[in-house]
This record gives C-alpha cells, structure tokens and sequence, in this order.
C-alpha cells in the first residue's frame, strides 16, 4: 500500500516536470511569435513560427542535420544537469567543450589516431577544464560559476592561441582560416557513420555520435538514481553539512562531480568535431561556442533529468535548425535563439509553475473523490 | 605611446568601474546579478540605435546626453526582468541572469539586423561627440559619467537613509523587515541601479574606441570581467575603483602590445587578453579566506521564513 502510494506519487512529480517544461515550451513559442510579429506582421506565421516548427522535419538532410546538432547538445546538457543534480552550476560547459574541442582535433589532425582515441582526449581535456572550478570549490570555497566563467574565457583565448599559433598553428589550414577538414586529412578520426548517413541524405556528419551521446545519458541516469556513488554527490547537493556528517568526503565528490560534467562535456565537442558537423575557427572565436550554454537550456528545460535530456535537447537542435531556415527576406535565424532563451527565462522560474499544476491536480482530484464519496 | 594605454587604461576602468558598481548595488541588495553581461549588451545597443537616431546637427552635449540616457533606460528595462524573476517569482538567481545573458546576445543580434536591414549585425555610428582632445591625451565623455557615478554611488550607499537600508537588506532581510524596510522595493530598487550603470558601462564599452560594432560578440566577456572587479573590490565602491584600474591596465595592454616595446616580448594577444583572467582568479584565491560576500545575496527573500 505504501509503497504504491510513493510510486504513483513519484511519476506525477515527473509528470509534472513534464507539464511544466511543457508550459514554458508553449509561453516560449507565443512570445516568439509575438517577437516575429513585431518584426513582420505580415508574415510571422506562415513564414515565421509555421517555418521554425516545421522545418526539421521537411527532408531527410535536415533531419540528419537536427541530429547531427542534438548529440553534442545532449552531452552539455548533461554535464549541466549532472552538476545542477549534485548541487553545482557548472556554468564552465563552453569552456570545458572548448577544451575537449582542441583535444579531438589534436589527436586527429596532428597525431591521426583513431576516432575513440581522439574522443577520450577530449574527454580527458573537458575533465581537466571541470576540474579546476572543483578545485577552487573545495580547497578555497571560491563559488564554481565565478571560477569557470573565468576559466572559460582562459580556456578559449589559450586555445585559439594554440590553434592559430600566428597563422603557422599545425592544425589551422591558411586558406579555409578553419582547422583543416578531417575528411580530408584524416578520415580515419572520424566518427564512423554505419549508414546514418545514407539514411539522412548522404549528409556526412550525420554519424553513430548521436547513439554514443544517448549511451551516455543512460548511463549518467544509472550512476545518479542507481549506484552508491550517484547518491552520495547528490547528498553533497542537498545538503553538504548532512553529508559531511554521514561521513560523506564532500571536497572528493564537489571535485569529482565537477570532473565527472566537465568530461561529458568534452566529449561533447568530440562528438561535434569528429563528426565533422563544423570545423574551429580560431581567429574570430571571441565568443565562447553557444553549443556549452546551450547546454545550460538543455538541462534546465529537462529538469535536469538525464533521460529527459535526449529529448530536450532535440527540442532545442530541431528549432534552431528551424530557424536557418527562416527566409532571410524576413527574419533572421537568430529567432530561434530569442525563442529558447524565453524558455529558459522561464524555466528559471518553472517551481512556480509546478505550484500551479499541482494545486490544479489537486484541486481536481478533490472534486473528483467528492463526487465518487456522493455516489457511494 | 603612454598617452595611448592611458587612453585604453582610462576607457576601460571607467566602463569595469561602472558596471561593477552596478553589480555592488544589486548584491549589496541581496540579487546576485550575473546578468550584467547581457544588461551591457542591450545598453549599448540602446546607445548606438539612438546616436544613429538622433540628427547629427544637435548639440553635441545634447547628443551624449540623450544617447546615455537611452542606453540607461534599456539597461534599468533589462534589469527589471531579473528582478521580476527573482524577487517577484522567487526565480533562482544565478539561472534567471544565466537566461538573460544568452537573450540579450539573440535579441541584439536581431535588433541590429533589423535596423541594418541586412543579414549583418555589424552597426556602424559616429562617435565624434563623445572623444575629447586634451592636449595629446585623447578622453571620452563617459569619463566624467564614471567619476560621476563614483562619487554619487559612494554617498548614495554609506551617507543616505536609501544605501544604508539597502545594505540591510542584503545582509539580514529579515531584521530590515521588523523595523518596517520594504525588503522587495529595496531589491527592486537595487536591481534597477545595476541596470542602469550597466546599461551606461556597455555603451562606454562600444562607443569611444571604434565607431563600428559587431554585436555577434556581445560585449566578449567584459561583463563577466566587472564581476571579478566587483568581487576583487570586496562590494566597496572605492576598491572597486582601484581593482577597476588593474584590471583595465592588462585588458589595454592587450590593444597595445604590438606596437610598444613589448613587442619583443612577443606575446600574443590572446595572451594579454587571458591575463586578467587569470589575475583575477590569483587574486581570488588568496583573498577568499577574508572574502565577504553580502550575507542574504543569492536567496529570496520569504517573509514567513525566520
């Protein structure tokens, strides 16, 4: 009976973490189109919204594309809901991305190592690039979003420096003003596609990267709900004097948790590089890449649920793709960015939703046991 | 040579040392605000849509004036999401400003593509009004806006009823409650200041040193840069200040460098722009034993709670 109980209380918490993000989503898109109208009243539905919803979904190439787009942004979003779970804001993802960028693209294009090879080096780079605001958390009690906002700007001017190394830099190519492409120089760094591509109009950076980006969801879902270790970094987050006090080792596991995101993350950025969706830029890269940041939408709209991470960050890709394809006579494709960043100003606040939905329910099974209690 | 880094060094302090001030208004309140970097953003972009609004045969005072306050005014406007989010919703702070951050670089890419016209959101402007030559040193106008903002913001919060109530909030809400302070108008009240001293910084950012800006970078970080000022300068206008100098002095090195004799150092510039990064994390980490952070900033405040 209890246990029943807790159950069905559980999903309709989950359910309502889902109605919520539902209700952000929807806010989002009319403020969107409120946006779109002001800038064309004329057009902004049938040009605008109906364009961004519909767009990812019109041929197999952009679907590849959305795809394409979604695996690294499910490994930020899981490296910012990983730490928001363990009571951090790792706020350093565009750094740490950053950083596992170079790693992949070292070892591909300098070193031409195999592509699992060169995604652990990302990894191991995004986990060094995490680790540092774990560090300065634990030891000096430096607050980790000051720390990696600081490391993230570190962490992109030294590698553009790298990379570009004035002009001369081993993996920047002089007449693409990009790090050169690996399908030419090393395709054997890239991530194998098994036939994604032929499935998604021979688009080739449509590869198996995004099954890898769903494993490791699942497996940051096991290690958060279903191991010892998972529950100890969420004790930390709750509450660290209780944790400390059950003999939990809080300064090894904000350290650890900290690693733990900054290696999804560079990963991430593996996944992206060695797919060959884009190739870096180190000269005009003043701006952190959005792909880090996006992650904070992606964990934030999720709840931080890893499993609802997938999804979300579909979400996020689909609509972003959706908007480059908005008609430059119009609109430009920024749109899409205007239209996420309301949802995640919204999801800042989506307790007050769930407060909502739930006194809702509430209120709605009253008035339902009230008229079984009549009948009787 | 020198009188070029003092320039920089000049520009640069003022824009950190006003926005940082901002930051120390809303923490000093109880708000932490991360959002500065967006706030600066939308602010200057206020600025240059009205210079290039405004006609070039107006008096020249009268153009600084207006385009300030139009770069103020879109700051406060800015601002006051923050606040709505975290005093009226209860929103957590840090994300709520994190938001807005990522929508002001979206939302001014797609203002000044719109004003433009064109895919590009490159804005061009003339910035003649705001330069002054003073013998060889060349100044802006926002340097007597920031000595300005300096004196008054010392008064305002140590001197007056109003800084002194602010603070309280910051620190025991609560306690400012039971001797009758509106705890939410305080913050609110803190809040609107750092939008308006941001929304001025972002301009001081953009306008004095080139007369076109590419808002795709936003205003690259230096945002973010002020909050280290505000945290270095220990949430004191006057420290703040002087950690505004240091800070600004690395971040004109960086324009400089290639033509000085630090060029035989040969450095990078991406290496004279990591430094005050790196300083500021430096000095973080031997300063954090005695930081002091406003004691109620990041927690919203719940009448019911004690």
């Amino acid at each position: 009976m209890d246990k029943k109980r807790s159950f069905s209380l559980g999903s309709s918490e989950a359910f309502i973490s889902v109605a919520a993000s539902l209700v952000c989503i929807a806010i989002g898109l009319a403020l969107g189109l409120v946006v779109l109208a002001i800038i064309n009243a004329e057009h902004a539905f049938g040009d605008g919204l109906l364009v961004i919803l519909k767009s990812g979904l019109q041929s197999p190439r952009n679907m590849g594309t959305v795809l394409a787009n979604t695996a690294p942004l499910i490994m930020t979003g899981l490296s910012v809901g990983f730490a928001f779970k363990t009571g951090l804001f790792n706020i350093g993802a565009a750094g740490q991305y950053t950083l596992g960028a170079f790693g992949a693209l070292y070892c591909a294009i300098v070193l031409h190592l195999p592509w699992y090879l060169c995604l652990l080096a990302a990894m191991a780079l995004g986990a060094l690039w995490g680790a540092i605001p774990g560090i300065f958390k634990a030891y000096l009690n430096i607050n980790e979003v000051i720390t990696a906002i600081m490391f993230n700007w570190i962490g992109l001017y030294m590698v553009n420096d790298i990379m570009y190394g004035r002009g001369q830099g081993a993996m920047y190519d002089l007449s693409s003003t990009k790090t050169y492409s690996l399908r030419k120089v090393s395709p054997g760094s890239m991530i194998p596609s098994c036939g994604m591509s032929d499935l998604f109009g021979k688009l080739q950076s449509v590869t198996i990267a995004i099954f890898i980006a769903i494993l490791f969801a699942i497996a940051v879902y096991v290690v958060l709900n279903k191991t010892t270790f998972g529950y100890e970094l969420k004790a930390c987050g709750f509450n660290k004097n209780a944790a400390q006090y059950a003999g939990i080792n809080d300064k090894r596991n904000i350290i650890l948790s900290m690693t733990i995101a900054g290696a999804l993350a560079g990963v991430g950025a593996g996944l992206y590089y060695l797919s060959t969706v884009a190739e870096w830029n180190p000269q005009v890269s003043t701006a952190l890449p959005a792909m880090g940041f996006n992650g904070i939408s992606s964990a934030l709209l999720a709840c931080s649920n890893p499993i609802g991470t997938i999804f979300s960050s579909l979400f996020i890709s689909y609509i972003t793709v959706g908007g480059t394809k908005l008609s430059t006579q119009y609109y430009t494709k920024e749109i899409a960015d205007v239209i996420t960043a309301i949802i995640i100003y919204l999801c800042a606040f989506s307790l007050l939703f769930k407060n909502r939905i739930r006194a809702l329910l509430r209120a709605n099974r009253r008035s339902t046991e009230a008229l079984k209690g009549g009948e009787e | 040579m020198l009188f070029l880094l003092l320039k920089y060094t000049l520009l640069y302090t003022v824009v950190l040392m006003m926005v940082a001030l901002g930051g120390m208004f809303s923490e000093r309140s109880g708000i932490i605000n991360i959002a500065l970097e967006g706030i600066m953003v939308i602010g200057g972009l206020a600025g240059v849509v009205a210079i290039q609004f405004i006609p070039a045969t107006w008096n020249v005072v009268a153009i600084v004036l207006f385009s300030t306050l139009a770069a103020a005014l879109a700051g406060m406007v800015y601002a006051a999401l923050l606040a709505f989010a975290s005093i009226n919703l209860n929103a957590d702070q840090t994300i709520g400003g994190t938001a807005l951050n990522m929508l002001a670089t979206a939302l001014a890419m797609v203002i000044a593509k719109g004003v433009n016209g064109s895919a590009s959101a490159k804005l061009d402007y003339s910035n003649r009004a705001f330069i002054y030559d003073i013998g060889p040193l060349t100044v802006n106008a926002f340097l007597f806006i920031g000595l300005v903002a300096l004196a008054v913001s010392t008064f305002v919060l140590y001197r007056t009823r109003l800084g002194l109530r602010l603070r309280a909030c910051g620190e025991h809400p609560q306690a400012a409650d039971s001797v009758g302070i509106n705890v939410y108008k305080m913050r609110y009240i803190g809040v609107l200041i750092s939008g308006v001293l941001g929304g001025i910084g972002g301009m001081a950012y953009i306008i004095p040193s080139v007369s076109s800006w590419n808002f795709e970078v936003g205003v690259s970080g230096a945002g973010f840069l002020a909050l280290a000022v505000m945290i270095f300068g220990q949430w004191k206008p006057m420290r703040i200040f002087l950690a505004a100098i240091f800070f600004a002095l690395f971040k004109s090195l960086a324009n400089i460098a290639s033509s000085t004799v630090l060029a035989s150092l040969n450095w990078t510039q991406n290496m004279y722009n990591m430094i005050p990064f790196i300083a500021s994390m430096v000095i973080l980490a031997f300063t954090s034993k005695k930081s002091r952070a406003p004691k109620a900033e990041g927690v919203p405040y719940d009448k019911g709670s004690r």
